[in-house]
């Protein structure tokens, strides 16, 4: 881990040392090579709590921790056409440890899931035209002990001819392979019962999304956008080792159908008031085929102490009616085909709020020049099932 | 299901309101459209954020954050 975040440090000061040797271009002559635009850090800490974790049928802590970095090289050039390509390089690492995923098998001293490390490197391209046409493309994986990952996405967008509008067109796809690990008490000699991590079988889930959007301009303070998706997932949609416990008493393995579509709708509204504050709000509306009906809404208020520092606070409210296939602990019955005590599926309300700052100097953060841009960022959350979490995020960029 | 269409009748009205009242704007009258917090789209800082409300909530999508793939969450 020492070794891999050195290497993220090396790979991040080689960059900016290439930078600092190009010379700025002033003369609005288009240059064809290969340029740095940006280097984006994002570090967070995130930690919840509660008393309904899945892996032990509903009740049971959800105590658990993530740790995430991740950086974004951003890179463009413009070829003999005047196109300008743009290339974004990402890797993110995410470390957590869960104390619920470490009752998979409350027998050993820690379970191989009660900590585990997710890799994400992903690499995408955009070419866009004179015209504002926009063709991209890119791919991403995704690794962690018990979940591996691989996405593909293909980009469309066109502005309208006087640049107020925007069409977007994203189709995406990602073919997941997921580890059947099975509770300790739910294990046979067919599915990993001689705990050896090569005898673990395995299961596939896919995922395809097409997202449409159209963004408006109305006026020169207030802009809107205006999103659809459409996605269908198919295979494994639970997870092995959510335990449910029927009414009996007796345990059983988590059970959904192998198919879901989800349609989410939204509108983002962006109004510049007066000349020191934004107002940025957010509604969707999503249903699926599971039978949740999900509103949610959030507002954040950017306030301009000065041009350059920005206190932002936000607050964000989503009300969800539960899937059909939940139930809580020892209410779900041998009589049904699917079942599910994993609360992200139930009817809850929830409240996410907090502020961040945004330091933007005219001379770089802290006097350095190629260090444009810092954001912090706090967050509270809590469900009316009693699950509370706390985030905190930095963003750092480097132009 | 009476109310749904009532409700979607009210928000393609006021949309077909807002999108009939825009007016031509410039680039050079565009400061304030292009200002960094302006963007229609997230933010990185708000990555986590958007991650970890997919996992815990039902919904997701629609706000231009990932909608499924690369962990066993969703």
């Amino acid at each position: 881990m020492k070794k891999l975040n050195l290497a993220i440090l090396a790979m991040f000061a080689g960059i900016l040392y290439a930078h600092a040797q190009s010379a700025a271009d002033s003369s609005g002559y288009k240059n064809r090579k290969l340029q740095l635009e940006e280097v984006n850090i994002v570090s967070s800490y995130y930690h919840q709590n509660g008393d309904h974790a899945a892996v032990t049928g509903g009740i049971g802590t959800q105590r658990l921790t993530d740790l995430s970095n991740s950086i974004q090289v951003t890179l463009s050039k413009y070829d003999a056409h005047t196109r300008k390509h743009t290339w974004n390089i990402e890797l993110g690492i995410d470390h957590y440890t869960s104390a619920s995923s470490d009752n998979i098998d409350p027998k050993t001293i820690s379970s191989a899931s009660s900590a585990d490390t997710r890799f994400y490197p992903s690499i995408s391209w955009e070419m866009e035209n004179k015209k504002g046409t926009t063709f991209g493309a890119g791919i991403s994986l995704s690794h962690e002990f018990d979940y591996q990952s691989v996405g593909a996405n293909l980009l469309f967008t066109q502005k309208t001819r006087n640049r107020m509008g925007e069409l977007s067109i994203k189709l995406q796809t990602y073919q997941d392979q997921l580890k059947l690990i099975y509770p300790i008490e739910l294990r046979t000699n067919g599915n990993n019962g001689n705990a050896d991590e090569d005898d673990y079988g395995t299961a596939g889930r896919k995922t395809y999304s097409a997202s449409v959007s159209w963004s408006q301009i109305v006026n020169s303070r207030f802009q809107l956008m205006f999103l659809m998706d459409a996605i269908y997932q198919s295979g494994y949609l639970g997870l092995p080792f959510h335990r449910v416990y029927f009414s009996d008493k007796s345990v059983h393995t988590e059970k959904l159908p192998d198919s879901r579509l989800k349609i989410p709708l939204g509108i983002r509204a962006n109004y510049f008031l007066g000349d020191r504050v934004i107002l940025r709000g957010y509604y969707r509306y999503y249903h699926d085929n599971w039978n949740i009906n999900a509103h949610t809404a959030s507002l954040e208020t950017s306030i301009k102490l000065s041009p350059f520092y920005s206190l932002t606070p936000f607050y964000r409210y989503n009300h969800q009616q539960g899937a059909k296939y939940f139930a809580p602990y020892q209410v779900h019955t041998s009589a049904e085909e699917y079942y599910s005590s994993n609360y992200d599926l139930s009817g809850f309300d929830s409240h996410f709020f907090g502020a961040g700052i945004r330091i933007i100097p005219p001379h770089g953060v802290f006097g350095i020049q190629h260090f444009n841009m810092l954001e912090l960022r706090y967050g509270h959350y809590n469900q009316s099932n009693g699950l509370q979490a706390n985030s905190i995020s930095l963003n750092l960029k480097f132009k | 299901m009476t109310i749904q269409i009532h409700r979607l009748v009210l928000l393609g009205g006021i949309t077909a309101m807002l999108l009939t009242s825009c007016t031509t704007v410039k680039e050079y009258q565009k400061n304030r459209l292009n200002d960094g917090e302006m963007t229609l789209g997230n933010r990185k800082v708000e990555k986590t954020e958007q991650s970890f409300q997919s996992y815990r909530e039902g919904a997701s999508g629609a706000n231009g954050a990932k909608s499924g793939g690369g962990c066993g969450c969703n």
